[in-house]
């Protein structure tokens, strides 16, 4: 078995998915000869040719938009967008077209597209390539997203994304696109949409998280295992989200934590305790709490590590709802 | 046009010209020679289906104004573009519509029934059936365009014959989708073919403050494709620039821009007032340049329409009307379930949670 970085599996995934189903394509700025600016569809143009691996203009409403009419028309559109800090022009087409349609016209027409973008920081970046704006897209009926946090995931997620009878956007942590290698199979496998992971189980408290913020995470309880029995929880789908998986494990430890790099304010944390108010108060021992980003602009290079959940900041919040 | 600066001497290395396409005249006459080629059944045919649209749009007005429809666009004026493309298309063609588009749509195999079921609130009124090769009302502006080349360049890929036919209006040209589906329909050479309907209204935006742009159609010619603009109250004209432009994209010769050159007679929609924004005079001047009276003068001139057709025709049409009215009235109301049951193929846990919840609701408050 290969040991293989994200962006590895992730082209890895894209070369299975193109060879087995002649009607994937992949389109978007960059992605043909050049592979992709992180190099994700790199190779793919030789092996598939222009008319599946497609450089398009400059355009994301376009990209998006004409992989809508892809999609209701039979093929299997897998656009990339460069950095999800530039999606916003094709923002509209996601919302408003490829999450509607099969409601739209009752299940007549549907939009079966895989919208893949990098997002959240950590790589000194430029302004606009850092923001972590996932609970946008959670918001929007009839859209599925996915954040992957390891390479086997990535590639067994992203082939479910394609074969998935509706939209999803897959969001794809660029700081972890290969600051992380491990095993994973040559051979196809899917992991299905909407089911979270346990990664290590434990009694003390639960941790949830997912995407970027995982790395940091798994840091964190490294050095806190032998100090606490920690569950580990990566969510991988954000919509839908699977609540059953989390809310049975804070039944078990009472106490939770959540991490994620996205803004405080309605983000993904805020629902998860929300839904664990509904379903397991009783069972709670101290407060949730949650480690996010801020609700300001996710600043440049130089402050990105003030914003980012670190290593400190989340071994303090176990260290806060065990004492509590 | 760009003033020149200074004296300096400049080549030219770009010219353009947008050619204007006009056969039937507004008193009925026309140069027989330069007439397109359609039977004189055809013609009676595209004449009824104008007269249908006129009198269901009538009826969907006075449904409105009796508050048995919501709020919708009148397709009044637009007859002859809308008939004149549609007998242009073939049946494996697509038509993606924006919103005002209730005629072609019709004459396209979408039922009457359903029309009205949409305005009334009710989404199984764009169930549309395989065949009938057209998407659901579009209501967001432009978007629509980049769906249309979406379709049409996945069958390009496919290595298929059929042609998309895209509805957009004047006000349609100033966002941002317009440029974008233009432009990669030209870059990846698709079968589509862009229809303006240029009623020069945006809601109380009249063209001129929409573009500076002398014409809507030479915005296409920068985007590199074949565009034209047509007298959209004439049948002829409208049936002969779909035709060849649709002809072009069926051969692999790419997209087409056509600006259909009509006018809006009505208020933008039911809930629009267009007398706070522009003159009854102006209102009065395209009235008389009617697209349906334009081709009954020709048929009458023709000998093929007379008043006694005229006569039966409205007698035929109102039956069918009314028997799609009574249709509409008669069905069922959408239960609740309905509204989870499409946002995913299959409804996710969350959602039959939600579900479940309003159904105790339901029960609670029986």
């Amino acid at each position: 078995m290969a040991k293989l970085s994200i962006v590895e599996a992730i082209n890895l995934a894209l070369r299975q998915e193109m060879k087995r189903d002649k009607s994937v394509l992949v389109l978007g700025e960059d992605v043909g000869v050049d592979g992709g600016v992180f190099r994700a569809t790199e190779g793919l143009l030789k092996l598939f040719g222009k008319e599946r691996v497609i450089d398009t203009p400059l355009s994301e409403s376009g990209i998006i938009g004409t992989s809508i009419g892809l999609a209701i028309a039979g093929m299997k559109p897998v656009a990339e967008i460069q950095f999800d800090g530039f999606i916003y022009p094709g923002f509209d087409q996601l919302i408003s077209h490829a999450a509607r349609m099969r409601t739209r016209s009752r299940g007549a027409y549907s939009c079966p597209l895989v919208v893949r973008a990098p997002y959240a920081g950590g790589i000194k970046a430029l302004e606009h390539h850092s923001e972590s704006m996932e609970a946008l897209y959670r918001h929007i009926p009839g859209l599925k997203v996915v954040i992957p946090s390891t390479p086997s995931d990535a590639k067994g997620l992203l082939i479910s994304a394609i074969r998935d009878p509706d939209p999803v956007l897959f969001l794809e942590p660029k700081r972890l696109y290969r600051a992380l290698r491990e095993e994973v199979p040559e051979k196809e496998y899917l992991i299905p949409l909407g089911r979270s992971k346990i990664v290590q189980e434990g009694s003390d408290v639960t941790v949830v998280s997912y995407g970027a913020s995982m790395h940091e995470t798994k840091k964190a309880l490294a050095e806190l295992n032998e100090k606490f029995s920690i569950e580990l929880i990566d969510v991988r789908t954000i919509s839908p989200l699977d609540d059953e998986t989390i809310i049975t494990s804070v039944k078990k430890t009472g106490r939770c934590v959540i991490v994620h790099e996205g803004p405080r304010s309605c983000g993904l944390a805020a629902e998860i305790i929300a839904r664990i108010n509904e379903k397991a108060l009783l069972s709670l021992k101290a407060p949730v709490v949650r480690v996010t980003g801020f609700d300001t602009v996710m600043p440049l290079a130089k402050l990105e590590w003030e914003y980012i959940p670190t290593v400190s900041r989340i071994k303090k919040a176990i260290f806060e709802v065990t004492a509590f | 046009m760009r003033e020149e600066c200074d004296a300096m001497p400049k080549k030219v290395i770009q010219k353009f010209e947008v050619k204007f396409l006009e056969i039937l005249g507004e008193n009925g006459t026309c140069d027989e020679n330069i007439k397109p080629q359609i039977s004189s059944k055809v013609l009676l045919e595209m004449y009824k289906w104008m007269f249908l649209g006129r009198v269901f749009d009538n009826k969907m007005f006075s449904l409105q104004r009796q508050g048995k429809l919501g709020t919708f666009a009148q397709t009044k004026g637009h007859e002859a573009v809308q008939i004149g493309a549609a007998f242009a298309l073939k049946k494996e063609d697509w038509l993606v519509p924006y919103f005002r588009e209730q005629l072609i749509t019709l004459i396209r195999d979408v039922p009457m029934e359903n029309i009205l079921m949409y305005y009334t609130g009710d989404e199984r009124g764009q169930q549309y059936q395989k065949g009938w090769n057209v998407l659901p009302v579009c209501i967001p502006v432009a978007t629509q365009l980049l769906h249309a080349v979406g379709m049409a360049w996945a069958f390009k890929l496919k290595k298929k014959k059929n042609v998309v036919l895209a509805f957009c209006g004047d006000g349609a040209t100033s966002e941002g989708d317009f440029h974008e589906a233009l432009n990669f329909a030209s870059v990846f050479k698709v079968p589509v073919v862009f229809l303006c309907q240029n009623n020069q209204y945006a809601i109380s935006v009249p063209l001129k403050k929409q573009t500076a742009s002398e014409t809507l159609a030479q915005k296409a010619i920068a985007y590199g494709m074949s565009s034209l603009k047509i007298d959209g109250n004439d049948i002829f004209a409208v049936y002969k620039g779909v035709k060849e432009a649709v002809e072009l994209a069926r051969k692999g010769k790419g997209p087409s821009f056509l600006e259909c050159l009509t006018y809006r007679v009505t208020d933008h929609t039911t809930s629009d007032d267009a007398s706070r924004y522009r003159p009854i005079k102006e209102v009065k001047i395209w009235e008389a340049r009617d697209p349906i009276l334009r081709l009954r003068k020709y048929l009458e001139k023709k000998k093929l329409w007379n008043k006694k057709k005229e006569g039966i025709l409205y007698q035929d049409v109102q039956k069918k009307v009314n028997t799609a009215v009574k249709k509409a009235e008669n069905v069922s109301a959408p239960s609740f379930e309905d509204m989870f049951r499409y946002t995913y193929k299959e409804m996710t846990a969350e959602l039959k949670e939600e579900l479940d919840y309003l159904k105790k609701v339901k029960n609670d408050e029986k």
